[in-house]
């Protein structure tokens, strides 16, 4: 009972991570697979469809269907949506829907089937019934087909885009390269500058541990943004190496709007996140363990290899899994400094879900993010061991 | 019981204040903010506001439908006018998210003739009006060439060889393409044919191939005149309304090639179950007046979208130089000029954007 009543006190907290984490990533989910916008609007034309062999064209009674079902999501306003889902399909046959109960009288249609193709031939033609058949389907892998630039070709079989044509694959592989490079570079700058910190005097310890706090209190787009200036061909690091004389003022060299610019100003937004665990856990190795390892004869080397770096691990192992999983989810300071490979899986997310509206995609491509991301948690927690991970 | 007393006045107060809050009449206007929104506050927001008393609340916002959508969706509007790009409005519109201009008044012109045949064609929409003109444009440093040989033409953009330097373009299909294939020797008036087939937009990547390694890529307007000034590009492919700006209020010499210009429009629209319906009518009807566009273009190099408004354009607000040169849809301007089609976009962004993002990976 006492029991009960204690854990009932984690009832709001429940209710919090249901409200704002279970429900949305379910409901994300569900949009990436299940789509009835074509068949709640036209119920008809969906059941008329149902049993269409996709051979030859739907007897003129479909056309009629559909007509009326078309003048009718005109009037609701749900044409926008059926026309960009088939759009979807066949890019360009958006306008032929749009334009045609437009053109339509409303009532019967006893003509409808030519009447249509005289308002776009494309009504004439198998390809917009397979298509407008496949977007009546509630239930679909399509999204999750685009998301791996696989393609439906017109007789229904599966295979991949042609090369030139490829996009979130390259994507992804880019996300999880650059990550792991930012990771890793966090790694090295960051594990003397932890270490530094946790052996400091005190005073000087606290400057450090300010200075590394500073750039949290600047707003990302400006610490972006200095890193053009600074970078830039004629920015203030070229013209001091110019100045100095190491390069030649012709020969001035690229390092944003490329890959480089990428990592350098990753890197150093992400930085504190690495850091602050590190310099957490280092904290709490007691100063002695690594004099005893040099009084029982260990030379520095062996000293910090064998007793303090493990020691230090579960900081490093809460570091890498932090600025990894941020990194994975950044697209701003990438889309600012990156140039034409800037681009990484969220900035087309981010499209999906502003620009274009296609959230169906943008959920695929989020799901089988956050399930490579899992798979990669998984690999992590078997090699390093997430229980030996520690924040402090 | 002073304290009381004082708790209790000031509580009557605050209450007081609020419903007098309420019952101010007003209108929630969205845009894009920067120059382009303070010029549409000088421009004629205040003037609205003198004449009907209205108060104009303006937000701002970066163009994306995905708010008005979840604000119609969810049945709960707060906005009332929303100022919005050509390919938004036709989807808007299609999708019922905002108003039919059925309803509204557009103000005639000042000789008498309907709003209908004073605006310039395609720029009165089914669910919108009072938008401007702008350009996207070639600009360049005159420094970054010698005298002799400055740019003069679109090609000189993708010509590497006789105009070097690097280059910024815009990271997105729209435009660009369209530019790529008339310095590649498509007629204007063919681009859209060529470019809706899979060779034209093989032939538009493979005619920006040619510059790929030296474009510096930009996503934000402000980005290009920046670079222009810091001399880390030569040449670039920016909007209008930001060359202007660096022009006048920052005296940059930077010049704009008129030559390959592509215009595209924009307008206000009434957000479906505006919450401030009336207020919101009223506010576009002023806005489409010609008084109003020439007042937003004697702000900003924008142009209106009113014949007769042209005509009214004066003086720049600001410096006083002569504003008519620097307005993209002047017809002393040389060279070729192409209308952005909304509709091809709007039927085929989402395609080419994937090609777009494909090739530049490549």
């Amino acid at each position: 009972m006492q029991r009960l009543r204690a854990s009932s006190l984690a009832l709001p907290l429940i209710a919090f991570l249901l409200v704002t984490f279970v429900v949305p990533i379910a409901s994300l989910i569900r949009l990436s697979y299940y789509d009835s916008t074509v068949a709640d609007a036209l119920p008809l034309t969906t059941e008329a469809l149902r049993n269409w062999d996709g051979q030859q064209l739907p007897p003129s009674q479909t056309y009629e269907t559909l007509a009326n079902e078309l003048i009718a999501a005109r009037e609701a306003r749900t044409l926008g949506k059926i026309a960009s889902r088939i759009n979807r399909v066949i890019s360009g046959t958006r306008s032929t829907i749009t334009k045609t109960p437009r053109r339509m009288q409303r009532q019967s249609n006893p003509n409808a089937r030519q009447a249509m193709i005289d308002i776009d031939s494309a009504w004439g033609e198998v390809a917009i019934w397979t298509a407008l058949q496949r977007v009546t389907q509630t239930h679909s892998i399509r999204n999750f087909l685009q998301a791996l630039d696989f393609t439906t070709t017109e007789d229904g079989s599966i295979g991949r885009l042609p090369e030139n044509e490829r996009v979130y694959v390259t994507l992804y592989l880019r996300t999880l390269g650059v990550s792991a490079a930012v990771t890793l570079l966090c790694f090295v700058i960051g594990y003397p500058m932890a270490y530094a910190m946790a052996h400091a005097s005190k005073g000087m310890g606290r400057v450090l541990l300010v200075l590394v706090l500073i750039p949290f209190w600047t707003s990302l787009l400006v610490r972006t943004t200095s890193w053009i200036v600074i970078l830039q061909q004629q920015g203030v690091l070229n013209d001091l190496l110019v100045f100095v004389g190491i390069v030649d003022d012709s020969d001035r060299l690229t390092m944003v709007h490329n890959l480089t610019g990428t990592l350098i100003a990753m890197t150093q937004v992400l930085l504190p996140f690495m850091i602050l665990p590190l310099y957490a856990v280092m904290n709490t190795i007691p100063d002695n363990l690594s004099r005893a390892a040099h009084s029982l004869g260990a030379n520095p080397l062996q000293a910090f290899v064998r007793v303090y770096f493990p020691q230090s691990m579960p900081g490093v192992a809460a570091g890498a899994l932090l600025v990894f999983i941020l990194s994975i989810g950044y697209y701003i300071t990438p889309a600012l400094v990156g140039g034409s490979k800037g681009q990484l899986i969220s900035n087309l997310i981010a499209y999906h879900l502003q620009t274009s509206l296609n959230w169906g995609l943008a959920a695929a491509l989020s799901v089988i993010l956050l399930v490579g991301v899992f798979v990669l948690y998984v690999i992590y927690d078997k090699l390093v061991g997430v229980d030996r991970l520690k924040l402090g | 019981m002073k304290f009381k007393t004082l708790v209790l006045a000031s509580a009557v107060m605050f209450v007081v204040s609020q419903t007098s809050v309420h019952a101010e009449e007003y209108v929630t206007v969205v845009s894009f903010g920067g120059s382009y929104a303070k010029a549409c506050v000088e421009g004629y927001h205040k003037a609205f506001e003198a004449e009907t008393g209205i108060t104009v609340r303006l937000e701002d916002y970066n163009g994306e439908l995905s708010q008005i959508r979840a604000q119609v969706e969810a049945g709960a509007v707060s906005w009332d006018v929303v100022d919005m790009e050509g390919p938004q409005l036709t989807i808007a519109c299609d999708e019922g998210l905002v108003e039919t201009i059925d309803e509204w008044n557009l103000p005639p012109s000042p000789d008498g003739r309907p709003a209908e045949e004073d605006y310039y064609e395609g720029s009165i929409r089914d669910c919108a009006a009072g938008g401007v003109f702008y350009a996207t444009i070639v600009a360049y440093h005159p420094d970054a060439f010698p005298a002799k040989r400055q740019p003069t033409k679109l090609e000189d953009f993708f010509d590497l060889e006789n105009f070097p330097g690097r280059r910024a373009v815009h990271r997105a299909p729209q435009a660009v393409l369209e530019m790529a294939l008339m310095a590649d020797g498509i007629a204007p008036e063919d681009v859209y044919e060529v470019l809706a087939t899979d060779d034209g937009l093989n032939q538009a990547f493979s005619s920006l191939d040619r510059i790929k390694d030296q474009v510096v890529w930009w996503e934000a307007g402000a980005q290009p005149p920046q670079m222009l000034a810091d001399r880390e590009v030569s040449m670039a492919i920016a909007w209008n309304g930001r060359i202007f700006n660096a022009q006048m209020l920052e005296d940059q010499p930077f010049e704009i090639l008129w030559d390959g210009r592509m215009i595209d429009s924009g307008g206000l629209v009434v957000v479906e179950d505006a919450p401030n319906l009336e207020n919101a009518r009223k506010f576009v009807e002023f806005a489409a007046r010609p008084e109003s566009q020439a007042g937003v273009s004697s702000y900003i190099a924008y142009s209106p979208t009113r014949k007769s408004a042209f005509d009214m354009v004066q003086d720049h607000a600001i410096t006083g130089k002569p504003m008519k040169p620097h307005l993209p849809t002047n017809p002393d301007h040389k060279g070729r000029s192409l209308t952005i089609d909304t509709e091809f976009w709007v039927d085929r962004r989402d395609e080419i954007t994937e090609r777009f993002t494909a090739w530049l990976s490549r």
